[in-house]
């Protein structure tokens, strides 16, 4: 066997700036983390950032230091981790820069996210990784990783100097954006992968299938004239890299996985004994391509809205773990790009800050899957790059989330915590809200309208008002 | 109908109201005196983002027969053609208060891009290969006078020729079809879109059964099309799919949204014969925008309709 690659080897490195470790009591919260086989009323006690105590409700006598929220009525989940985000830096900071793109990801619950190299310059050789790591530990309100380039210049000619961009940190490679149309460079990458380690993530598309689409092809794209993109553009390459991974006994990541086919192709590549995993983002898993039908620009995105069935397989796919994440696939674009006519602008959405609650609206409350189901799939995302999965226990560094599970908000109504608004759930009305996430220990994130909330609501101020800060 | 953005919007009772307007017109049409009141003082704005010769001018002279006033502007030598985002296009031209935007632009969606941006009523005059509205009113319109017909019911349309890449076979498909014709789209397989039968018409891959067409609706074949593989050659194409005086019964009627490829799509023959409506469709372009224009700005309640305008007679200075 060679030497594998993933969790056997030291964890890709992460960055955030430095931040005040976290003194808190949740009290009364109900806690649920699958994975640790939790799921009842608990006082949570973080000291220094880590989780201290979980004892039993309304039992932990907080010092005069520990800021104690009334967290009853409230749940506390692991925080998440987004293991595909676009952070557009560097290049296009007037879109999202670290800064911003970790803000957003901590207002959605997240503790850790994996930024995608294709910025400009591209992340594909280790002085631009190290810079970004600079950055990420100026900047950064979460810890964030990067994934490399798998090619050169993301040009699909030549690898990158894989082995030398890990020891840098390098979480992954990547050419995510354009799919690596060359069978025999994604072979190459696989040999060279027992070198250099890495998980090859693909961008699965066939480009002389998907062509200048920019919908799904289906009975929609028909009707409005649209090039579409097939699914079979998707599926065929799934196919191919599968066979290439299980050949080289490589292993690969197959990025947002959008139709019935691919998910049928990840499963039986897997049944094959190929080493492939998969995720899929919370606008595949809620939309569909009659969302197109508007020819709203907010609904553009790569790989593009498909069909009930499609969405139906990608549920059923997420259910029984052939998909094992979720991923936002968070791709900012700024207003002058995205506000054009639907066929001349840009693929992607964000999503950061919509996740946890357009799945918890549109899937967790229809009970179309359970809640504890979703907290794993949205906690799980590191573990493909061998990252630590957030939990909930004792002498852990405090990853978690305290969610509204009772609230409803207007999606922009207060704005965004990214640089950029082209969400697709801009404007509706979700169930269950981000009101603070501790990441790496840190209080990443507050939601601005919690104490205001506090004053206006005084059934719930009542109780809520009693976790005021102690210490200076 | 505050706007006229695709055919998918439109109901039978639409097409039908919109139509009926179009024969009245028709009678103004016959005429000396071709201009009425109806648009006076209000403002027309022609944004043209493709060539076009027919359909322009006939919106053009479709505004000026009911006496709006009209700004034509072409993306050619325009702020368009200096890199002036259509949002902001649209801005600048918002502030003549334009009571309608006729817009033809290469992307699916402009039109309604426009109307989200716009106050004014929004027509579409084709956009990328979605749809061309008034091209479908006017074939139903020119269809139904030569058959001296309310109605296309039961009526066998073929509609022959690049359905993939054209706006008028989507438009006219859902056209024709809700007004009760039976629709046959045909064409080589990589020139059928994908699902085509979705829009409730049947699909052929030959010209077989042509025979039982009612009306033969050519399109035009594109030449840049060529190039990139989706049918092998011109030659081929002509030889499986021309309309020539040999498929041409007398009893069929022949339609072309124009410009016509002689020799390509149609034979000459075919062109200049009793059967062809090709010279009636650009006769029904003017009478159908007309009555689109009405429809939108003088009917019902729909546009910035402006009930009483005090618009004093001009005074010559003294």
């Amino acid at each position: 066997m060679t030497a594998s690659t993933g969790s056997d080897r030291k964890p890709p490195q992460i960055a955030m700036r430095p931040a005040e470790p976290a003194d808190l009591l949740l009290r009364s919260a109900r806690l649920l983390d699958p994975r640790a086989r939790i799921d009842g009323f608990h006082d949570v006690l973080v000291r220094s950032g880590e989780i201290a105590e979980i004892a039993a409700p309304d039992s932990i006598d907080a010092a005069a230091d520990v800021e104690t929220i009334d967290a009853a009525g409230l749940t506390v989940f692991p925080a998440f981790v987004d293991p595909h985000v676009h952070l557009r830096t560097p290049g296009r900071e007037d879109e999202e820069d670290l800064d911003s793109g970790t803000r957003a990801a901590a207002a959605g619950g997240f503790c850790c996210v994996l930024a995608m190299p294709n910025t400009d310059p591209p992340v594909d050789n280790a002085s631009v990784l190290r810079s970004l790591f600079e950055r990420a530990r100026l900047e950064a309100r979460v810890p964030v990783g990067f994934l490399a380039a798998a090619s050169r210049g993301l040009a699909g000619g030549a690898l990158t100097e894989m082995a030398e961009l890990v020891d840098e940190g390098a979480a992954g490679f990547t050419d995510d954006g354009v799919p690596i149309a060359n069978a025999g460079l994604l072979r190459q990458a696989l040999q060279y992968q027992r070198l250099s380690g890495g998980v090859l993530a693909l961008h699965e598309e066939d480009p002389s299938l998907s062509k200048n689409g920019v919908m799904h092809e289906g009975p929609i794209s028909t009707l409005l004239g649209l090039a579409g993109i097939p699914s079979i553009s998707e599926s065929t390459m799934i196919e191919r890299d599968a066979a290439i991974a299980l050949y080289e006994g490589g292993r690969c990541h197959m990025l947002h996985l959008s139709s019935a086919e691919s998910v049928a192709a990840v499963e039986r590549a897997r049944g094959a004994g190929a080493k492939v995993t998969a995720e899929v983002t919370p606008h595949h898993l809620t939309l569909t391509d009659e969302a197109v039908r508007s020819l709203d620009s907010r609904f553009k995105m790569n790989p593009p809205l498909r069909g009930e069935s499609d969405r139906d397989a990608l549920i059923a796919g997420l259910r029984s773990g052939v998909i094992g994440c979720i991923a936002t696939d968070h791709a900012p674009h700024s207003r002058e790009e995205k506000e054009v006519p639907f066929e001349q602008a840009p693929m992607g959405v964000t999503g950061l800050e919509t996740a946890f609650s357009a799945l918890y609206t549109d899937l967790v409350l229809p009970g179309i899957i359970e809640l504890d189901l979703l907290v794993e799939r949205m906690t799980a995302g590191g573990t493909v790059f061998g990252m630590p999965v957030p939990t909930l226990a004792t002498g852990l560094p405090a990853n978690l989330c305290l969610v509204d599970l009772e609230a409803t908000w207007k999606v922009g109504e207060t704005g965004y915590e990214s640089r950029s608004e082209n969400s697709c759930f801009a404007d509706r009305k979700l169930n269950g809200r981000v009101l603070m996430t501790v990441a790496a220990g840190t209080v990443a994130f507050r939601a601005r309208t919690f104490a205001i909330k506090l004053a206006d609501d005084p059934d719930r101020s009542s109780r809520r008002l009693a976790g005021s800060r102690q210490s200076s | 109908m505050r706007h006229l953005l695709s055919i998918a919007d439109l109901t039978r009772g639409d097409i039908e109201r919109i139509t009926a307007v179009a024969e009245s017109f028709a009678e103004v049409a016959e005429r000396d005196i071709k201009k009425v009141p109806t648009l006076r003082g209000r403002t027309i704005v022609n944004l043209f983002y493709e060539s076009s010769t027919r359909t322009s001018s006939s919106f053009e002279l479709a505004a000026k027969r009911l006496s709006a006033d009209v700004v034509n502007i072409k993306s050619d030598g325009s702020s368009v053609d200096k890199g002036e985002s259509l949002k902001d296009t649209i801005a600048t031209l918002s502030a003549y208060d334009p009571a309608a935007i006729v817009i033809r632009a290469p992307w699916a969606g402009a039109a309604s891009f426009v109307a989200r941006y716009s106050s004014a009523s929004v027509v579409n005059a084709g956009d990328g290969k979605h749809e061309h509205p008034s091209q479908a009113l006017l074939d139903v319109f020119t269809l139904k006078r030569r058959l001296r017909a309310d109605s296309l019911d039961g009526v066998n349309i073929w509609i022959v020729g690049d359905v993939l890449h054209s706006r008028v076979a989507r438009s006219n498909v859902l056209a024709f079809t809700r007004m009760g014709a039976d629709v046959t789209v045909c064409g080589p397989p990589t020139l059928i879109p994908q699902d085509a039968a979705s829009l409730g018409c049947r699909i052929a891959y030959d010209l077989d059964s042509i025979r039982e067409a009612d009306v033969i609706y050519a399109l035009r074949m594109q030449n840049e099309r060529m190039d990139n593989t989706l049918v092998p050659s011109l030659r081929e194409y002509v030889s499986r799919y021309q309309i020539d005086g040999r498929r041409l019964e007398p009893r069929q009627l022949l339609m072309h949204p124009g410009p016509v490829n002689r020799g390509v799509e149609l034979a000459a023959e075919v062109i200049d014969s009793p059967q062809s409506l090709i010279v009636d469709q650009v006769a029904s372009g003017l009478v159908v925008r007309m009555a689109i224009l009405y429809e939108l700005l003088s009917a019902g309640t729909g546009g910035n309709v402006r009930i009483a305008p005090p618009t004093p007679t001009e005074k010559q200075p003294a």
